[in-house]
């Protein structure tokens, strides 16, 4: 292909995108689109498996079979999210196994969030509230993301997170109407969630590397400021109901800008979970390998199971 | 307390799904692949449904302060009555898939007479289980066979799970004095007539996977009078952590 046939795709595939068509996985795309879509979809795919450890671990010890029961299906609707996503993922041409071999190994990210750990039962509800609550800030928007399989695993996902995220709040309303030991859980597990939530919408505009690209494909809407804007400014009123304290002495409603003025936060903090040094990286990653290594053999076998049964098909003489 | 005797056989029922439920609940996210994780906490909120169902019952029933919750989690270990095989542990995944086979074509089983039972709330709970439990039998069963005539390794693991586990299956069909009295009047089901097509059905697909059929006669029982393996007090320490940390709490 000539540089000017190259150079008119891409202008077709541009003009695509600006006019709201979705890309599908058969067009013709640049490089570079694919690349961070396959980043993009991937990270989130690899923190809906990852996120499935922090509440996974609470499922044994949950208070009601009504509470077991929602978080079983929290969790496995996590899974099933992983599962479409990279299902969206593959359609870009790589392979499952490869996209766990990027996790396995540390070459691809996921959510830092889940890195920090669940010590109490209110944590359940403040992942749902908060976590949940700041993945659909970020996600929503993709629902119109321009890449089809993508946009469309989206949408059954903001689905089912906005109703974890009720569940969540409506965990820790229960805890804020109960007694002053479960009053104190709910507000220690504000005070340990409230900051990193914050974080997990990412660093601050002017470093973010990825955002004026990814605004283009529509893989982004709004900036990350403007995200953690909105989250804090749609989330403090809700710890108001629950007359619990958001741990920032400096939140303060501004009546000028219409938005709530925030304390800083510790991007000390954010870059070291990031690189691997939060107080569950080792732990999660060696959730993920230890069920990816042990099911090996299970794999293997429902593999050669296979082969076997389709050769019994093909040569029906020779499988007695 | 007015019938006891359906009180007590109610815990019999419900205690399996409960213990099954709550072992599955222990792998969600450590599965082997994404699918069979997301399938083994399908049958394990299946259980969880049908526990439900039947303590709802049961409070009714007990009535005074009576929940769903305090039934499931504020009894001692000798008043769980569920089977051993139920509460044995997660030693693999073949342990597993072998554990909740071995229940399942007993439970499906079960439920298919259920349903007759002249207790209304009974055979109502069996046959909105019964949808469930084929799909679970069917599942396990499928994957008995992949590990059993799979590559050498699975075999060897499914041998042993089927090997280890093969002591618990007996006491599945021992009945109750509560349940003889309640099956003559058409409540509960004598589960001892289900043993002759239970060892029938296992052995076909057992034989079907490759896998030799364990010759041991001895077996192992407790669980429906209450006397579990040393593996269930620290599955109830983990179940009722938060009931007996927190008493008196709504959650």
């Amino acid at each position: 292909m000539s540089d000017a046939q190259l150079k008119n795709l891409e202008e077709i595939f541009e003009q695509r995108i600006a006019n709201d068509e979705k890309i599908e996985p058969k067009d013709w795309m640049p490089e570079k689109y694919r690349k961070t879509h396959i980043r993009q979809i991937s990270q989130h795919a690899h923190s809906e498996i990852v996120g499935m450890l922090p509440e996974g671990n609470w499922i044994t010890r949950a208070p009601s079979l009504r509470r077991k029961v929602a978080l079983l299906a929290k969790v496995q609707d996590e899974a099933g999210h992983g599962l479409y996503l990279y299902s969206a993922c593959e359609t870009l041409g790589i392979s499952r196994d490869e996209l766990y071999e990027q996790l396995h190994s540390g070459k691809a990210k996921y959510s830092s969030i889940f890195n920090y750990p669940t010590v109490t039962w209110a944590d359940m509800g403040a992942i749902g509230w908060l976590v949940d609550g700041a993945a659909i800030i970020n996600q929503v928007p993709l629902c119109n993301t321009s890449y089809g399989p993508y946009a469309r695993a989206m949408i059954r996902v903001c689905k089912e997170e906005s109703f974890h995220q009720r569940q969540g709040f409506e965990i820790m309303m229960t805890l804020c109407n109960g007694t002053e030991a479960q009053k104190q859980m709910a507000q220690d597990a504000l005070n340990r969630w409230w900051w990193p939530s914050l974080m997990m919408l990412g660093p601050v505009d002017a470093e973010s590397v990825h955002t004026e690209q990814s605004m283009k494909w529509k893989l982004k809407r709004k900036t990350n400021d403007e995200l953690r804007q909105q989250f804090i400014d749609q989330t403090v009123p809700q710890a108001d109901i629950l007359g619990l304290t958001v741990p920032d002495p400096d939140l303060k409603w501004n009546e000028e800008t219409g938005h709530y003025d925030f304390g800083e936060i510790n991007w000390d903090e954010f870059w070291q979970v990031v690189k691997g040094h939060g107080p569950c990286n080792k732990e999660r990653m060696n959730a993920r390998v230890g069920a990816w290594e042990k099911g090996t053999w299970v794999r293997d076998a429902a593999m050669a199971y296979a082969e076997k049964q389709q050769n019994k098909k093909e040569n029906p003489a020779k499988a007695v | 307390m007015k019938k006891t005797n359906l009180y007590n056989y109610i815990l019999e029922l419900a205690d399996n799904c409960l213990i099954a439920g709550q072992r599955l609940g222990e792998l969600c996210g450590h599965g082997p692949s994404l699918e069979t994780d997301i399938a083994c906490t399908n049958i394990s909120l299946d259980l969880f449904g049908q526990t439900r169902s039947y303590f709802q019952y049961a409070a009714d029933i007990k009535g005074e302060d009576a929940t769903e919750d305090s039934i499931a989690f504020l009894r001692f270990e000798r008043e769980y009555k569920n089977v051993l095989l139920v509460e044995q542990p997660n030693r693999d995944f073949a342990y597993t898939l072998a554990r909740q086979y071995l229940f399942d074509v007993y439970h499906l089983l079960l439920l298919e007479k259920l349903q007759f039972s002249q207790d209304l709330t009974l055979s109502a709970i069996a046959k909105k289980s019964i949808k469930e439990v084929s799909y679970h039998v069917r599942f396990t069963g499928d994957w008995i066979k992949r590990l059993g005539d799979g590559t050498e390794e699975s075999h060897a693991k499914m041998q042993e799970a089927i090997d280890g586990l093969w002591t618990y299956t007996n006491e599945l069909f021992e009945v109750t004095e509560e349940a003889k009295t309640l099956a003559e009047e058409g409540i509960a089901v004598d589960v001892s007539t289900l043993k002759k097509t239970y060892y029938e059905k296992v052995t076909a697909l057992l034989t079907e996977a490759t896998l030799t059929i364990p010759e041991s006669k001895y077996f192992q029982k407790g669980g429906k009078a209450g006397i579990h393996t040393e593996h269930m007090g620290y599955l109830l320490a983990d179940m009722q952590y938060m009931q007996r940390a927190y008493p008196n709490m709504k959650w």
